[in-house]
């Protein structure tokens, strides 16, 4: 009696609760973010989001497959994908931003403890193998003051694909035409030179394990386990250490695009840092063309999870070492949001 | 009553599921192979099978994609680590079946069964926070500064002396292998009778005679089979490869320098590949993974039915 009192109970809360559940895949990035995101929701609303971590690409790969609600990339698809699903479910593909994120140069260079300055010229250089050592006067001359030792400098890459990879090479392939027309930008490259480590831990790892060597790692990653590392020179000239001021003023375009795809690499900002990036949540825009969404309620509470990211959610964000949205992406995101549609119906955002 | 449970129902229904599921296992390793097989049309058709199988490019910017450095990554770094875990292990076998005192045979069995259940990320994080500092300092930068003082031809095949790369992806596997080939050698050892070995003792052989006579020629189809067991470990093994091979796409020509395996490169770019050639690539290489394994496991048999007729002639 007792117990079946008790399942009844528990069955109502579960349809109080609308028994809505989200499925999401995607970016390992924005994980830690999006698992606090999930669970302040639940507690705020009920709704339960699953969110499993498997790589943009996955992500995208599953938002394709029709599994999951909503995919997360730390890139945006590319033109053509946004065809092939124009094409295949016709409805184009939302993009929702919900944090920035940056790419920071790491180092162990033996005898130097103030954070060293670098130019987009200067890592392309090191990166494609011409510079050789750590008294190169490409270096020297961006550090004065600083006495570098004649160590040989080993290039510390990626060796998994992933966003970071493609936001450190789209910094490279921008600042240098010869990165660009020797090595490109993407999710994972063909390295010139170099070893490679298995995500941010693997190459924070190795960087830490060989003296003289240089790596990437995201600025979160290096805020959270108090790694060193280098400012980099943004347009404008000036040399800007990675943090989240710098990075959020990093997206303080004139200019922001309605689809929010924008590239915030080598930004005109003044202040910004220049190898940043957004991490986006994807959804379709025609939400019933996707076949995990099942019914308009569900529809609904995914329009109504994004509207209270890009809003409320934000100030979590700081906490986490992710920069927040800046007014301009909020602005453009809300108008995005206004657009989603169920079945040809406009669906009650908040 | 009785009888009847075991009688023809019994026997009918027992080789029904029987063959179920050996044929299960079958079909398994059939559908395996065409799941990845079709994944991989893709990327055979672009490139062409031995295209792609020898192509020494894979540059996912320019889409173009071939897997021999990791092949080749693959067969040198399973060869090169066989061949230094097999006298070592083939030495613990015996010194534990033959030579020591009973209880430390079983103390030392054990240790070595032990490193077995290792999960491979522990042999990686060993081998990044132990083993590189160690070779890089103790071994590849005094045989760097040698050789660039007496020998710089050598040089370009040494590498860069940073630890990360080859030699120690093949010095830990190595040491994870080990515990494979050594205990299947030790229980064929063990299964030599014992009226073989008192034979030559009667005829006045001493101890050492008396293994290589007897025993290692009778237990060597157990002791290949432990290598071909240990040879399909090393080929499949990823995460502490992958750890410490330092995941160059280039050939692996340098001894200290990075390379990757077909298994690492899967594992590296799997979850990033957002479909189309790249992906198919990815699931081609895992294809020709086993085809190479199924090889090796056809070769193998082959030799070992050569060493049974081999016996039987004796």
């Amino acid at each position: 009696m007792k117990k079946s009192l008790i399942a009844a109970l528990f069955l109502a809360g579960l349809a109080f609760a609308g028994g809505v559940t989200l499925n999401g895949a995607g970016a390992t990035f924005p994980y830690p973010l999006y698992a606090k995101y999930f669970s302040e929701y639940h507690k705020l609303t009920g709704v339960r989001v699953n969110y499993q971590s498997i790589g943009s690409g996955g992500g995208i790969r599953q938002l394709f497959a029709q599994t999951v609600h909503f995919g997360a990339s730390d890139a945006p698809l590319t033109d053509e994908k946004l065809a092939e699903f124009e094409s295949k479910f016709g409805t184009p593909v939302v993009h929702v931003p919900t944090a920035l994120g940056a790419v920071v140069p790491v180092y162990n260079v033996t005898g130097v403890n103030e954070p060293l300055n670098f130019s987009g010229g200067v890592l392309a250089g090191i990166f494609l193998g011409e510079i050789r050592k750590w008294n190169d006067p490409a270096i020297a001359e961006l550090n004065p003051g600083v006495k570098l030792p004649p160590l040989p400098i080993t290039v510390v890459h990626r060796s998994d694909g992933s966003g970071t990879t493609y936001i450190w090479t789209e910094y490279l392939a921008k600042v240098s035409p010869d990165w660009r027309r020797r090595v490109g930008a993407g999710k994972s490259v063909s390295w010139p030179v170099g070893l490679g480590g298995k995500g941010n831990e693997g190459v924070s790892g190795l960087v830490r394990q060989v003296p003289g060597a240089i790596g990437y790692a995201e600025l979160a990653y290096a805020l959270q386990n108090k790694i060193a590392y280098g400012a980099v020179q943004n347009r404008s000239g000036k040399f800007v250490l990675a943090d989240l001021d710098s990075v959020r003023a990093a997206a303080e375009l004139p200019d922001f695009p309605a689809d929010t795809r924008v590239s915030l690499t080598d930004t005109p900002a003044p202040d910004g840092y220049p190898i940043a990036s957004f991490t986006w949540i994807l959804v379709y825009r025609d939400l019933d063309r996707n076949r995990a969404v099942r019914s308009k309620a569900e529809a609904e509470a995914l329009a109504r999870l994004l509207d209270w990211i890009i809003h409320d959610g934000q100030k979590y964000n700081p906490a986490l070492n992710y920069a927040a949205l800046p007014g301009v992406a909020v602005r453009a995101s809300e108008a995005n949001l206004a657009g989603l549609r169920y079945r040809g119906e406009a669906l009650t955002g908040r | 009553m009785r009888s009847r449970i075991y009688g023809r129902l019994g026997d009918r229904v027992f080789t029904t599921v029987l063959v179920a599921l050996g044929g299960a296992v079958m079909l398994i390793a059939a559908l395996m192979a065409w799941e990845l097989w079709s994944g991989g049309a893709e990327a055979f058709r672009a490139f062409g099978f031995w295209g792609f199988t020898l192509g020494r490019e894979w540059d996912v910017v320019a889409g173009r994609f071939g897997a021999w450095p990791f092949l080749l990554g693959t067969v040198l770094t399973s060869a090169v680590a066989l061949g230094l875990a097999f006298l070592p292990s083939l030495a613990a076998a015996i010194a534990i079946a033959e030579y020591a005192p009973r209880w430390l045979g079983e103390v030392v069995a054990y240790l070595i069964d032990l490193l077995a259940a290792l999960p491979s990320v522990v042999y990686g994080l060993w081998g990044i926070f132990v083993l590189v500092p160690l070779v890089r300092d103790h071994l590849e930068q005094p045989l760097f500064l040698w050789s660039a003082a007496h020998a710089p031809a050598l040089m370009g095949l040494l590498g860069p002396p940073t630890g990360i790369g080859l030699l120690s992806a093949v010095l830990v596997l190595a040491l994870m292998i080990i515990p494979y080939s050594s205990s299947l050698a030790r229980d064929a050892i063990r299964l030599v009778p014992r009226e073989q070995r008192e034979a030559m003792y009667a005829l006045g052989a001493t101890r050492w005679e008396v293994v290589r006579r007897v025993v290692l020629p009778y237990a060597r189809g157990g002791i290949f089979a432990g290598v071909i067991l240990a040879l399909a470990r090393a080929l499949g093994e990823t995460m502490a490869v992958t750890m410490l091979i330092g995941n160059g796409h280039q050939l692996p020509f340098s001894a200290f320098g990075p390379a990757a395996t077909m298994a690492s490169v899967i594992a590296n770019e799997f979850a990033e590949a957002d479909g189309g050639l790249q992906l198919s690539s990815l699931l081609a290489v895992g294809f020709l993974l086993f085809l190479l394994s199924l090889l090796v496991n056809v070769a193998a048999d082959w030799v070992l039915r050569r060493m049974a007729v081999g016996e039987g002639q004796k």
